[in-house]
């Protein structure tokens, strides 16, 4: 197994991390602030500091191919007091520079998680609300609208993801439930094709709704490459799977995999028959399956890598050196996973077709790490 | 580490780490607002089911989750009035100190004696296995604490009445005769009453342990006793002096005396009129 990249970037927490296309810019969700990292050499050196946020930033996304970033903050965006700081979405210039566009988000609370559709043209804010905006761009007026997403939803909104089509989005929430709904925005999408989740897709229409069975707050979902498949994790330490048959029919096989682990944040699917997942744990687990069952097939991280544990001197002097410092004989601080910490954000980094070749997990440590899988 | 011990806490160590899955979460119901969840109350759907780890009727926890803050109430094991009040000052002294400890809430929860509150951040800038091992090693020691706390009590009490209640021909020095003093206590009004018991105590120890041919006895606004005197009386009487609050205290001595005790007494003196 090849030795994963690790960048420490600095020691506070990451609430969520983007790639470019180019995979040489490098976002973080740092505090109030975006923080755009550029490749140099090896490392990651800091190039840029989004500062629009007043409130701490929880989630950034790049577009793939137009490049631009949105981001969402804590704070609230009310056209009363006029102020529109939870989400933006920053424009890159021809010199590099980012230039932030108006969301107008119509939320009264957090924002907590925004991603972009595949096609661009439109991107999904989870918030506090009990709401999903979804936002798309308005030429006349040169600013972000969104249409919401009220219907079922009974508390925040967690987590987002979209389905390959760019009108199905799936949003885990704390009321232990996983949706899907549809985004269709007349004007913006195109009719999509008929598939397992529905045939007619107005806005709003509630495509699944998905619980499992003891109703654990719901920290990531996404739908699997083909977008016949949805997964969510939930915070009784499981994933649940779900093969849908069909519009208006019962779904073919919904499967729960319930784990001794603690809780995952954040999930990804690599081809059909594997889904990465990682959180309190500090290591990322792989899942191994299809809609025959799934399960738990191990870590992916090596223990027992060079440089830990055994490197450490063990003479009867260290020994007791260390007793006198620490008084302990032991120095347990360390975790023996990578990530020190929490990981928050699972992302593809590297990807052939439907299956990823390289992911990249960012944590509370402040530490973007680059896997094989 | 005792056999019923060792498990309750690794009862209570894999709660805490299950328990300690937190995360950033801004308020539902108030705009702007990011607060501990499980102080605010707000949103049931965000509370998880607490959880009570017991021990024996009076040692327990109780383990209270939310998605963005965790309390952890410790009810510390009491087995007598001693025991309660120490605990009750033990953890008066910690939640007074509150700040400084971060994760100590400044009031227990009812029924219990310390409240701990951790939120996600401070499972952001501490690392959490570590956190687990601060209560974990906080269970193990204020038993320890407290207990030691107990012990030293009850030896400082054995003390104390012992000097209180020996005998007091124990502690009476030789005297020698012909060191006669003249010590004369000038009380002050508000200490009169108070010290008359004391100083009675004294004088009639004096009495029945001496010659009662040498020594005079004086009432009235002064007390004056005539005793023949030894340094280790004489100190035992400036402690009842000091005692009892009193303002004056003059020593002359007559007849013979030695010369060292003559400086010892000045020393005294000096000494006393200085606390004075």
């Amino acid at each position: 197994m090849a030795t994963p990249e690790v960048h420490h970037l600095f020691h506070n927490p990451i609430a969520d991390h983007s790639f470019s296309a180019d995979r040489k810019t490098l976002a973080i969700a740092r505090d109030t602030t975006v923080e755009l990292y550029g490749k140099v050499g090896s490392a990651f050196k800091l190039k840029d500091e989004l500062k629009g946020h007043d409130k701490t930033v929880t989630s950034v996304d790049i577009a793939p191919n137009s490049g631009r970033i949105v981001s969402c903050s804590q704070g609230k965006s009310s056209p009363a007091q006029n102020t529109h700081r939870n989400a933006l979405v920053w424009e890159p210039s021809p010199q590099g520079v980012y230039k932030p566009t108006l969301v107008l988000l119509r939320i009264n609370r957090a924002a907590t998680f925004v991603r972009w559709s595949p096609s661009e043209t439109k991107f999904a804010v989870g918030s506090g609300d009990r709401v999903i905006a979804v936002c798309y761009f308005e030429e006349e007026n040169d600013w972000w609208v969104s249409k919401h997403l009220k219907k079922p939803i009974r508390s925040t909104i967690t987590t987002v993801a979209w389905h390959p089509n760019s009108v199905l989005l799936a949003a885990g929430s704390t009321d232990a439930h996983a949706r899907v709904f549809s985004s269709f925005i007349k004007g913006v999408d195109a009719r999509p094709d008929p598939g397992v989740w529905g045939e007619r897709l107005p806005f709003n229409t509630v495509c699944g709704e998905f619980m499992n069975n003891s109703a654990g707050w719901v920290h990531a979902v996404a739908f699997s490459p083909s977008g016949d498949a949805l997964a969510f994790a939930a915070h009784d330490s499981s994933i649940t799977v779900v093969y849908p048959s069909g519009p208006e029919l019962p779904p073919r096989a919904i499967i729960s995999i319930s784990t001794q682990l603690l809780p995952f944040m954040s999930l990804i699917w690599n081809g059909e028959a594997e889904i990465i997942a990682a959180g309190y744990d500090c290591e990322a687990f792989r899942f191994k399956g299809g809609a025959q069952g799934w399960q738990l097939s191990g870590t992916l991280e090596a223990k027992g890598r060079p440089g830990l544990g055994e490197g450490r001197e063990e003479s009867a002097l260290n020994m007791f050196k260390q007793m006198d410092l620490k008084g302990k004989t032991k120095d347990d601080t360390q975790l023996k996973t990578v990530h020190q910490n929490t990981i928050t954000t699972l992302r593809p980094f590297e990807s052939s077709g439907a299956a990823v070749k390289k992911f990249s997990s960012s944590g509370v440590d402040g530490r973007i790490v680059i896997w094989h899988t | 580490m005792s056999q019923s011990l060792r498990p309750y806490l690794q009862a209570v160590r894999s709660s805490l780490t299950a328990a300690l899955c937190l995360s950033n979460f801004a308020s539902q119901t108030a705009e702007r607002h990011n607060v501990p969840e499980i102080e605010a109350q707000t949103s049931p759907e965000v509370l998880l089911t607490p959880l009570t780890i017991a021990r024996n009727e009076n040692e327990r926890v109780l383990i209270e989750p939310s998605i963005n803050s965790i309390r952890i109430s410790i009810r510390i094991k009491q087995a007598d009035e001693i025991e309660h009040i120490l605990v009750h000052k033990f953890t008066r002294f910690l939640t007074q100190r509150a700040e400084s400890f971060f994760i100590l809430r400044r009031k227990p929860i009812k029924g219990y004696d310390i409240s701990f509150l951790i939120t996600n951040f401070h499972t952001e800038e501490m690392l959490k296995h570590k956190l687990v091992d601060f209560i974990i090693q906080f269970m193990e020691e204020v038993d320890k604490e407290i207990s030691e706390m107990k012990l030293f009590l009850n030896a400082r009490a054995r003390f104390v009445a012992e000097s209180f209640l020996t005998p007091v021909s124990l502690i009476c020095p030789q005297t020698r005769p012909n060191s006669q003093v003249d010590v004369c206590l000038s009380l002050t009004k508000r200490t009169r009453r108070i010290n008359k018991q004391s100083i009675c105590a004294a004088s009639s120890w004096l009495v029945e342990g001496h010659d009662s041919d040498a020594l005079r006895l004086a009432f009235g606004e002064h007390k004056r006793i005539m005793i023949t005197l030894s340094s280790r009386l004489l100190l035992w009487l400036l402690q009842v002096v000091i005692l009892s609050n009193c303002r004056r205290l003059t020593i002359a001595s007559k007849g013979n005396t030695y010369p060292e005790f003559e400086k010892h007494t000045r020393e005294l003196t000096i000494r006393f009129l200085s606390l004075a």
